[in-house]
């Protein structure tokens, strides 16, 4: 299958009909480029999430309402098979990421003694602003593949940090996919096609749905709310930052391997929240562990939501008016050396606990540039210190290395398996 | 684990706070009121099934009660107040023992005096008088500094006993007796897990004696009861372990000592009611907290008797301004306790390990239903 081939396909359909979160126009959406000639309208450009790049999109992508995140372990010993089912799952991306079928008139045209190419819950939905980004683990480099020497220094295994408490059933991966989309159905069809292509090759780990960014990557974002009611990502890196984003988000060449430049590192922690106990906690109490106020998300001692936090601001008998042990302060780039990280987190709830509670929490993903300085430092000081801890635990956690974007003629990985 | 409720506002400490209740037996100064009221000490002979004692009313002022343990069980002596608010305890009374309870009661009433053979249960009661004395303080601030005295007296005891405990309990590990360690780890641990959030006020000190192996940090030692609870439990004392029991017992006493400095607020009270249930949701119901030992109950029950004794402090504001949120916290901390109860053996608990996942879900959804009214607790107080 090339790029370009294929024809208006039946996902459009409904084009602009379907209740897809409206994308904002001019906040980084551009148009899918050269796959489907027919589709490269206005409303189109609306609705899609350009694929090609310096950088994979779904990184500082304004943050679409959903996700679904899947690590998958290789299962073959073939390198080979691994460089085409990556070629393989470019194409797919190309087109899904444009609102195609998987392969053209998959899901009814493919004859009716053949298993349909493509699965079908997505025919009659728009592209939903669909991003697919891709990350290889730690475990990839292990030498299966020659991949050995290839492993940047920066792909860390990442510590063990005071009170995880992690399920290896939801850790770790040789890959990721990272899908998300405006529409819920839209992202799960996109993995669910992936996986499709790899069986053989590759075989899901571990996945999570995720729901209600709970972060914001752009400023023409309002910023979104997590399950503890707070405004989540006020002071989160933005895609309009871009000296921040080559700072601290970005490989540049000379960091590590040059298969990287361009690219960025992923840390993925499925975070529990006992939002039960959470939800006993005074007002004060919770705005105290936090830093901010809830209703405004304003630092306190301050007034707005983007006024910057002072951390310094004394209250009743000499407290800090933002205590030591607030998330706000610990996490900040003011206690943290200047480091930042770009967020880009999703709220879930997976069903219940077997106790009596909801099994909800916050499924966080974070970009930096290297990991060593920037995430490890800044989890190391919010695991010790942070008062939020009494509320969250840390049950799962992966690291992947993301590569540089791909060109329209490319595929996920060239650099690597060059 | 620690709770981090308490820790949220300004520690204020005040030089010669002093606690109320003298406890040792060899403290015959009594204190600056002389002897009780009613002309000498009121004699206590606590048995196995009976609690005698020698007189059943006294004016009000300061009342002293001598108790002999004439039984075979360690016990403790009550004197309670409506609705088993604690005017003060002594807890830890060896067979054989006498110890002095020194309790000033301002207030005429109904009171009653309990003897706890084994420790356990609502005790062997008697109705006590108490005549003359101040007409009740309607006063809203004389209530809450009445509720925080009344634990302070809490707190003053169950350090007591955790200073004594732990030196018994360091003194197995030196000797290298471990089986008799091991059964002195859980009762031990309890004093100090009924007063974890005012440990827990305390920065350094609370992770040096309570912190769990999963928690360390980067750098930090691994040390305390936990530290011990491993060595004892699953690894075997190891060459450092007296060291270790020297330095829980050098950190204990120094936590006793603080303690004592230490002034509470009866917002302080409320959110350390809640906090140790959810303490106990977070880690006690999940088996997290006894790693190696498994007696996660027994921390449980500390837990529930602290936020207990939390709230009988609290009792008469509470009773003045919500009295049905009284009425369903009693009714939910019977129902937890009844639970506790089931799965009493011998003088504990079972092991964590021997509950069913049904077991541990009931646990989780009594617990639930009791968390939910103490959360309310802190508002009511502070209106």
């Amino acid at each position: 299958m090339t790029s370009t081939e294929g024809t208006r396909v039946s996902r459009r359909k409904l084009f602009g009909l379907a209740g897809a979160g409206v994308a904002l126009a001019g906040a980084g959406a551009a148009a899918g480029i050269g796959i489907d000639k027919a589709a490269s309208s206005a409303e189109a450009s609306v609705n899609t999430v350009g694929f090609h790049g310096e950088h994979q999109a779904g990184i500082v992508t304004p943050a679409q309402a959903n996700l679904h995140f899947a690590a998958l372990d290789v299962t073959t010993k073939d390198r080979e098979k691994l460089r085409q089912l990556l070629k393989t799952w470019t194409d797919a991306a190309r087109r899904m990421t444009a609102g195609q079928e998987v392969v053209a008139n998959g899901a009814v045209g493919s004859g009716d003694y053949a298993p349909p190419g493509d699965t079908g819950e997505a025919l009659d939905l728009p592209a939903s602003n669909l991003t697919l980004t891709i990350g290889f683990g730690p475990s990839l480099f292990d030498g299966r593949f020659g991949l050995a020497g290839k492993r940047p220094p920066q792909l860390i295994d990442l510590p063990l940090f005071p009170k995880d408490k992690l399920d290896p059933a939801r850790s770790g991966g040789d890959l990721c996919i990272q899908a998300c989309a405006d529409d819920p159905q839209v992202a799960v069809h996109a993995v669910r096609n992936l996986v499709r292509l790899g069986f053989g090759v590759t075989e899901v780990r571990w996945s999570q749905l995720g729901f209600g960014r709970s972060s914001s990557t752009s400023r023409a974002q309002q910023t979104p709310r997590n399950l503890f009611g707070f405004k989540d990502g006020t002071n989160n890196i933005k895609s309009e930052d871009t000296d921040i984003l080559r700072d601290q988000v970005w490989a540049e060449a000379g960091d590590g391997p040059a298969w990287m430049t361009g690219g960025s590192y992923l840390v993925a922690r499925r975070i529990r929240m006992h939002i039960e106990t959470w939800d006993r906690e005074t007002l004060d109490g919770q705005q105290k562990i936090i830093g901010r106020t809830k209703g405004t998300g304003a630092p306190l001692g301050q007034t707005a939501e983007f006024d910057e936090l002072d951390l310094n601001v004394g209250g009743a008998g000499g407290e800090k008016v933002i205590p030591e042990d607030a998330h706000v302060r610990l996490a900040s780039h003011q206690a943290l050396n200047g480091v930042r990280i770009l967020r880009r987190g999703y709220n879930f709830v997976d069903g219940s606990d077997g106790v009596g509670h909801l099994e909800a929490g916050l499924f966080f993903l974070a970009f930096n540039r290297d990991t060593r300085k920037q995430y490890v430092p800044m989890q190391q000081a919010l695991s010790s210190k942070d008062a939020m801890m009494e509320y969250v635990q840390h049950t799962g956690s992966a690291h992947f290395a993301v590569p540089p974007g791909v060109s329209e003629t490319g595929y996920w990985g060239e650099g690597l398996f060059a | 684990m620690t709770v981090r409720n308490i820790r949220r506002t300004p520690l204020a400490l005040l030089a010669g706070a002093t606690a109320l209740v003298a406890l040792a037996a060899c403290d015959s100064k009594g204190d600056a009121a002389g002897a009780a009221a009613a002309g000498g000490p009121i004699k206590v002979s606590a048995s196995d099934t009976a609690c005698d004692v020698s007189a059943t009313t006294a004016n009000a002022g300061n009342l002293t009660f001598e108790i002999t343990n004439e039984g075979t069980k360690v016990t403790e002596f009550y004197l309670y107040a409506e609705g088993d608010r604690i005017m003060g305890e002594v807890e830890n009374i060896a067979p054989g023992l006498n110890r002095r309870l020194i309790v000033e009661v301002a207030d005429a009433g109904k009171y009653q005096t309990a003897c706890k053979p084994g420790m356990a249960g609502t005790g062997i009661r008697g109705e006590f008088t108490v005549t003359g004395g101040a007409p009740q303080q309607g006063d809203a601030n004389a209530q809450k500094a009445q509720a925080t005295k009344s634990y302070d007296d809490y707190i003053a005891n169950n350090t007591a006993a955790l200073e004594e405990e732990t030196a018994k309990f360091v003194d197995l590990v030196k000797a290298g007796k471990a089986d008799e360690a091991k059964a002195a780890y859980a009762r031990t641990r309890v004093y100090y897990e009924r007063i974890e959030p005012v440990a827990e006020k305390f920065g350094e000190l609370d992770p040096a004696i309570d912190v769990r192996e999963a928690d360390l940090e980067q750098g930090q030692q691994f040390t305390g009861f936990h530290r011990l609870e491993k060595d004892l439990f699953k690894t075997g004392l190891q060459a450092d372990s007296p060291q270790i029991a020297d330095k829980l017992l050098t950190d204990v006493k120094d936590l006793v000592a603080k303690t004592k400095t230490l002034q509470l607020t009866a917002l302080d009270l409320a959110n350390g009611a809640k906090g140790l249930l959810d303490e106990v949701a977070t880690h006690k119901i999940t088996g997290e907290e006894e790693t190696f030992s498994h007696t996660d109950l027994w921390d449980f029950q500390a837990n529930v008797d602290g936020s207990k004794g939390a709230i009988t402090s609290l009792r008469p504001i509470l009773q003045a301004k919500d009295p049905a949120l009284v009425s369903t916290l009693d009714k939910e901390f019977a129902n937890v306790q009844g639970l506790l109860d089931k799965q009493r053996a011998g003088d504990g608990f079972k092991l964590y390990t021997d509950l069913s996942q049904d077991q541990v879900k009931e646990f989780a959804s009594a617990v639930d239903a009791l968390s939910e009214p103490l959360s309310k607790v802190a508002e009511v107080v502070s209106k």
